[in-house]
């Protein structure tokens, strides 16, 4: 669970940490309380896993990695685990998720999302996907973005 | 960008160290001084090379909801109906995607029952249909390039 105090963290370093000697110790002073605290408080956050990781978030698009495609599969059901820990592992696959389909026009459960320099990297990389598929593969499509609309991201809210 | 900045990228998406001087800690582990990893990571950042430097929160552990969504949004409409779903405070990202579902965006919200609230919203606001993709399953979320 998280109180106020934990919530006052979040919003404190969600859009990043103060890039100072002593970042822990300049949020305690913004949130209103000690170092020690606010550094506890973090630690049990990622033991809990509310906190993923702390570190660089890159931006790919910036570094090279121009193509990302949106890989979506159609794999039996009762091998979609199976599927979803073996691509999520591979190297230029960012996340993988299964999601429910809607029959008839989208009959896609597994996501993973694939990164490459361009898009003709992209698609060999969902070639290996699809080949680690083999007949399991009963259909698959990349879907390119094309145009960025919104990247706000998420934001706890001020005042909860 | 140089090789040390290709380091710094390579080694720090994650396991910042949480305790007093982490920059000195996690420069020490680069062979680096403390005031020039920040140095390093305050330039990176402002050229957008990195998006952010910090701890990276999920979404749902937070009790809030997260969900993708996807619209089949005839072209002539496009921009018009990107700008309504945009509108709502609740969608994080949207992209436009080369398919007839051609409008993906995330919702992320307060608590799980609002996602289903919003995207009644949403479907009123712009008159199309949303498909709900929920996650019922994560499988591996931490890209790690290696430059």
């Amino acid at each position: 669970m998280i109180d106020a105090l934990d919530r006052a963290i979040i919003q404190a370093t969600q859009a990043g940490l103060p890039l100072v000697a002593d970042p822990y110790a300049a949020v305690a002073e913004q949130v209103g309380s000690t170092p020690q605290e606010v550094m506890a408080r973090m630690q049990r956050m990622v033991e809990t896993g509310v906190i993923r990781r702390i570190g660089a978030v890159p931006n790919h698009y910036k570094l090279g990695f121009r193509g990302n495609g949106m890989s979506v599969w159609d794999v039996p059901d009762d091998k979609i685990g199976h599927y979803g820990r073996l691509i999520g592992a591979l190297d230029f696959v960012s996340h993988a998720y299964h999601r429910p389909r809607h029959l008839p026009h989208w009959p896609y459960n597994l996501f993973a999302m694939v990164h490459g320099r361009d898009r003709d990297e992209v698609m060999e990389k969902v070639e290996k996907i699809a080949e680690l598929l083999g007949d399991d593969d009963r259909g698959h499509e990349v879907l390119f973005s094309t145009r960025i609309l919104k990247k706000s991201g998420f934001r706890l809210g001020g005042g909860q | 960008m140089d090789d040390i900045d290709r380091t710094i990228i390579n080694h720090l998406q994650g396991g910042f160290p949480i305790c007093e001087r982490p920059f000195r800690e996690a420069a020490a582990a680069l062979g680096l001084e403390e005031d020039e990893l920040i140095r390093r990571i305050d330039r990176l950042l402002q050229e957008g090379y990195l998006s952010r430097f910090g701890p990276m929160y999920h979404a749902e552990k937070l009790g809030g909801g997260l969900s993708l969504c996807a619209m089949a949004v005839p072209e002539e409409r496009f921009d018009q109906v990107a700008e309504r779903v945009n509108a709502f405070p609740e969608v994080a990202h949207n992209y436009a995607r080369d398919h007839e579902l051609n409008m993906w965006f995330v919702l992320a919200t307060e608590t799980p029952e609002r996602i289903d609230q919003v995207l009644e919203e949403i479907e009123t606001a712009t008159g199309h249909k949303v498909y709900n993709m929920p996650k019922k399953e994560e499988f591996y979320v931490g890209l790690r390039f290696e430059l």
